[in-house]
């Protein structure tokens, strides 16, 4: 992990109609660094990535991803910034219609139309074996068990080669051991392909496998930010129950 | 930072929510960005042609048993039923010129419409709608794909390019359905029969129908798409997407069917 910034995220605010989610969010997230978001259900922590990706505009702030403003550049440079920046769906959110090899070819056959057919198989099968499920790649994402949906939606982002990796919840639903699994796969895919990663949860366990730091999104705001050690031992009544739920219950 | 005052947000918020005929208006303009957007990435590379020929596939073949049952069909009632009027006048001979016009102007292109309505736009409408809620066409955003060109300009070109097709094989199993019925009453062959019905029908004719069928297609592929595309609310706005896209779909095409007779009218005269 080294200092260079590759989100910075300055005085962000968000409401929906009369409900204000981000109240002021200021974050950077460093470059190879695995950041953890932690905070409640609908505290705002799927709304603050989807802001860094473009799917949903600010009230006021300024977010930079890998040096461009996300809401000041074209629709064209956005989906050029998007190649670099891959986002895995809390519920996957893989094509239906697709097999996981079709899920897989169709972000890579749009935005490199020069691969050959077996450039293209060979990407596919690459960051398939890189998440374990190589067998499933004919199978249809109905006949996928829902880590293996986390899986596959995580090799989707994968095939692009990002250098920025947001999770959304990787981990809920999930069973103990799938979660284990999943944790150890967003540690195996910053060591390999060298990304810098946000991973939004409420899940403690899941924080403390994957986090270099972690953040605590409280009344809209990140109060608490360190490492795990750091940011749990307070005496703060919002964020003991936090930790006693996961880890004395 | 203590800015709450200044914060758009907290402002837009203090703002009255909008009014019935504001709600509306601001639709109306959505629908137009909507439809503006079509006609500027429709026509613009990358070409989505494997996608384009899919989509022409559901929606023309898988209408075909469908649209020929109720073709045929309509072929044998409306000849049975205009017999008798006909043959109080002795003009039983001008029946298949009538069946003929009246399949190709009105019945052909007003019937593909609403039963392509019905299957086609629905289909759209729940297909776009259910990816919507389980962010299927964000996950296509974020992996730098433009969803509303891979979705929407393929369903509405296909549904626009197929419609007329639809419509001239609609008029051909009506007028096939008009001839079993004929043929049970009087002594006629089939090439007497096509004959007497093509003699009648003028270039106008065609040209009327397939301009009309364009429009219809045009109109249930977007209402189809616009409905599934902004669908919110999880399954309950799947359904009411679907059932919008129907409603509104046979709705626009009998406004549309209206005008579009009145325009065609002053040509004739």
């Amino acid at each position: 992990m080294d200092q260079e910034k590759v989100i910075e995220i300055k005085g962000l605010y968000k409401s929906f109609g009369t409900y204000d989610v981000l109240k002021g969010v200021d974050l950077d997230l460093h470059k190879r660094e695995n950041l953890v978001v932690l905070g409640k259900s609908g505290t705002g922590k799927s709304v603050l990535i989807k802001i860094i990706v473009g799917l949903l505009t600010p009230d006021q702030g300024a977010v930079k991803v890998l040096g461009q403003m996300v809401d000041k550049i074209s629709y064209k440079e956005l989906l050029a910034l998007r190649l670099k920046v891959g986002f895995s769906f809390q519920n996957s959110a893989l094509y239906d219609s697709m097999t996981v090899r079709q899920n897989l070819e169709f972000p890579l056959v749009r935005n490199q139309r020069n691969l050959t057919k077996g450039e293209v198989n060979q990407a596919v099968e690459r960051v398939l074996d890189a998440v374990g499920l190589l067998q499933t790649i004919n199978q249809m994402p109905s006949e996928l068990s829902g880590g293996q949906r986390k899986r596959v939606g995580i090799a989707r982002t994968l095939i692009l080669q990002p250098e920025v990796m947001l999770y959304d919840e990787p981990t809920a639903g999930l069973d103990p051991i799938t979660c284990l699994e999943i944790n150890n796969l967003i540690n195996e895919v910053q060591e390999r392909f060298h990304t810098s990663s946000i991973v939004i949860t409420h899940d403690l366990t899941c924080a403390k496998a994957v986090g270099n730091r972690v953040a605590m999104l409280l009344d809209g705001k990140f109060e608490r930010q360190g490492t795990f050690d750091e940011v749990f031992n307070t005496d703060d009544e919002r964020v003991k129950p936090f930790y006693e739920y996961n880890f004395i219950q | 930072m203590d800015n709450k005052a200044e914060n758009p947000a907290i402002l837009q918020k203090q703002a009255k929510p909008p009014g019935k005929i504001t709600r509306m208006f601001l639709t109306l303009y959505d629908v137009c960005q909507f439809v503006t957007r079509f006609f500027k990435e429709g026509f613009l590379p990358p070409y989505e042609g494997k996608e384009l020929m899919r989509q022409c596939y559901d929606i023309g073949y898988r209408s075909l048993a469908l649209i020929s049952l109720t073709g045929f069909i309509t072929g044998i009632v409306f000849t049975k039923q205009s017999r008798p009027s006909l043959a109080e006048f002795g003009a039983t001979s001008w029946l298949p010129s009538l069946v003929g016009i009246a399949l190709l102007r009105t019945l052909a292109p007003l019937l593909t419409s609403l039963i392509a309505a019905g299957k086609v736009g629905s289909s759209i409408g729940a297909e776009l709608g259910s990816m919507r809620v389980t962010e299927q066409i964000d996950a296509m955003e974020v992996s730098a794909t433009n969803p509303f060109k891979f979705l929407v300009t393929t369903r509405v070109l296909a549904s626009t390019i197929t419609i007329p097709i639809l419509t001239f094989y609609t008029a051909m199993v009506g007028m096939l359905g008009a001839l079993l019925n004929v043929s049970l009453f009087e002594d006629t062959s089939a090439r007497a029969f096509f004959q007497a019905s093509l003699e009648q029908i003028t270039f106008l004719d065609i040209t009327a129908s397939t301009v009309k069928a364009i429009i219809f297609g045009f109109t249930i592929g977007i209402v189809g798409c616009y409905q599934g595309y902004n669908s919110s609310k999880g399954t309950e706005g799947v359904g009411k997407a679907a059932n919008s896209a129907v409603v509104i779909g046979m709705f626009l095409i009998f406004i549309e069917e209206v005008v579009s007779v009145q325009f065609f009218g002053l040509f004739r005269t």
